[in-house]
């Protein structure tokens, strides 16, 4: 067989099934294209060992017929996963060589479906960016190039970054991600890959390094829609050590790929229609519509009238959760340590040693929002927000909208260095349209929608109604049909 | 709202962060610009609207108030940066 990386991970798990190509020389392929593209710097921690064993047991159990779902299918797991035995970072310098005692539940779950894990991949600091620059580990290149523009580095997303660059550049067939105010859709929409976000409660966030609880998901990034159904169904699913974690049967996500969308109402939010947003993104929203209407959905415009105080509501529960979550990192049970005088000093510089800038600024915004005197009017009016943010789409889809069609991105991806350097929020905006699905805890998938005249991805943004990724996956599935043929990058970055 | 110079350190201590002298100006304008940002939340009529505390409306699960776990002591301090025993070494607290 010619490279196997070339394959979708629904093809090589058929490839596998029908025995025309092994388990082990699948991961080998993905080893070997692991070891040429380490100019990309996705991976933090590659375990080959790990993934070659996983695959010999696989191909045993083939040979028994004893095959399980993802049986010897090669994956990347994001450095915010714990993975038992093996280093788990957050891309942070402060948890030094931590290695988990314990596995994650997601990742756990793949493993027991018969997945090989390739290794840890890169993220921005604890999940905090847009654009992979965060990572103690340095940044991720895009396998794409912006056209005639060859020297610029292009981000790949962020914080999944390691995730999306991985899968664009045939790393692995898929890759785990999380995403908190839109990590999994940006960096898939900068990509060309398909993010999915599922309903807040849908995965466990057992063993998934917390930035942001309460918004916190975990979900898949693949090349193709039908991946990331064959994916979530894995991913997904009750557990107990997760008490948000939803106790509802998971559906066969892959039965709604290509699944009629005949007579589904599209709405089209009229308020993501933003100040200055560039004709190309949206003439892509318009075609994004239009393709949905030729398979037969009708497109309705609504109204999410609370859209644009998201990103801000975010910018205070985010951080404030995190300055929570992230108290935990002391010198004492983990990590690294600096010395100092007495104890506090000790955390002080512990702590200041082992996060980087962003996390830093985060931490503090958020112990300030929280602090006496502060709390009701930052905390508690944003929580407030926050509520009227999800009335809108509980309004929305009450009026019988059955899915919320918008663009994935404000921009295509940006080169290193280029943006946020002067003013944090210049980063933070890149957000815009991923946000309010976290603040609402909505479903969300990013599907290519095509290239812009840079030469780089552009995506679209489905948004569903609570546990109903399975009309996001027929929707998105309906647009990579209809999607003229992308032409990929050409591995440039390849050793040869 | 905008911070000054004392509310950073102030600030900092609270996250029990150590800052340099030569920080806190350069802090005090990023974290300000953040707080003009959320500054728009001041104009939303929240009057009457109760704070969204749970993503999806989710009753809080229950189970037996039983052991469910334990016996891992070596196992929670296999990460320790510093350790003595079955205990976490931290610089001395009390005098």
């Amino acid at each position: 067989m010619s490279d196997p990386t070339h394959l979708s991970l629904a093809e090589a798990r058929d490839a596998l099934k029908s025995k025309r190509l092994s388990a082990v020389e699948l991961t080998q392929a993905h080893i070997d294209a692991i070891e040429k593209s380490r100019a990309l710097n996705c991976f933090i921690t590659e375990t080959p060992e790990r993934a070659l064993a996983q695959a010999l047991e696989s191909d045993l159990r083939i040979a028994r017929g004893e095959s399980r779902p993802l049986e010897g299918l090669p994956l990347g797991i994001k450095d915010l996963y714990c993975s038992k035995g093996v280093r788990t970072t957050a891309a942070s310098r402060i948890l030094d060589d931590f290695t988990p005692t314990y596995e994650s539940t997601v990742s756990a779950n793949l493993l027991r479906d018969g997945a090989a894990t390739l290794g840890k991949l890169n993220l921005d600091e604890f999940a905090m960016g847009s654009s992979n620059e965060t990572s103690a580990f340095g940044p991720v290149v895009s396998p794409w190039r912006r056209a005639g523009d060859p020297d610029a580095k292009i981000v790949p997303g962020g914080s999944s970054g390691g995730s999306s660059a991985a899968v664009a550049a045939h790393l692995c067939l898929g890759a785990t991600a999380t995403d908190t105010g839109g990590s999994i859709r940006q960096p898939a929409a900068f990509t060309g890959t398909v993010g999915v976000k599922p309903t807040y409660g849908r995965c466990s966030r057992w063993g998934i390094v917390a930035f942001a609880s309460s918004l916190d998901q975990a979900g898949p990034i693949t090349r193709t829609v039908r991946d990331a159904a064959i994916m979530l169904g894995s991913m997904a699913g009750h557990d107990p050590k997760d008490t948000t974690s939803v106790d509802a049967p998971v559906p066969d996500y892959e039965a709604a790929v290509g699944a009629s969308v005949k007579g589904r109402r599209i709405g089209v939010p009229k308020e993501y229609r933003i100040d200055g947003m560039s004709a190309e993104i949206a003439a892509l929203w318009d075609v994004g519509a239009a393709w949905l209407k030729d398979a037969g959905a009708e497109i309705v415009e609504i109204s999410l009238p609370h859209t644009r105080y998201a990103l801000p509501t975010y910018y205070i529960i985010a951080p404030a959760e995190a300055s929570s979550n992230l108290a935990r990192y002391d010198g004492v049970r983990y990590g690294r340590r600096e010395q100092g005088r007495d104890v506090t000093d000790m955390y002080e510089k512990t702590r200041a040693t082992g996060f980087g800038s962003e996390v830093r600024r985060r931490i503090m915004i958020g112990t300030y929002v929280l602090s006496a005197g502060y709390y009701d009017a930052y905390y508690v009016r944003a929580q407030k927000v926050r509520s009227l943010i999800k009335r809108d789409f509980d309004e929305a889809f009450a009026s019988g909208v059955d899915a919320v069609l918008t663009p994935a991105t404000p921009s295509t991806a940006f080169a290193q260095g280029e943006k946020g350097a002067a003013d944090p929020v210049e980063m933070y905006l890149n957000d815009v349209f991923t946000v309010t699905v976290n603040m609402a805890g909505l479903p969300g998938v990013a599907v290519p929608g095509g290239l812009a005249a840079n030469g780089l991805p552009l995506g679209l943004q489905l948004i569903g109604r609570p546990f109903d990724e399975e009309t996001l996956f027929s929707l998105a599935a309906a647009i990579e049909q209809a999607v003229p043929k992308i032409e990929r990058p050409r591995p440039w970055w390849r050793e040869s | 709202m905008s911070v000054d110079s004392a509310t950073v350190r102030r600030i900092a201590h609270l996250s029990r962060i150590a800052i340099e002298d030569s920080e806190v100006e350069r802090l005090r304008g990023e974290l300000n610009a953040i707080l003009a940002f959320v500054e728009t939340l001041s104009e939303v009529d929240v009057d009457g609207i109760e704070p969204l505390t749970s993503a999806l409306p989710m009753q809080m699960k229950k189970r037996a108030d039983v052991v469910t776990d334990g016996g891992i002591v070596d196992d929670i301090l296999a990460n320790a940066p510093l350790r003595e025993d079955h205990y976490f070494v931290v610089p001395k607290v009390i005098e």
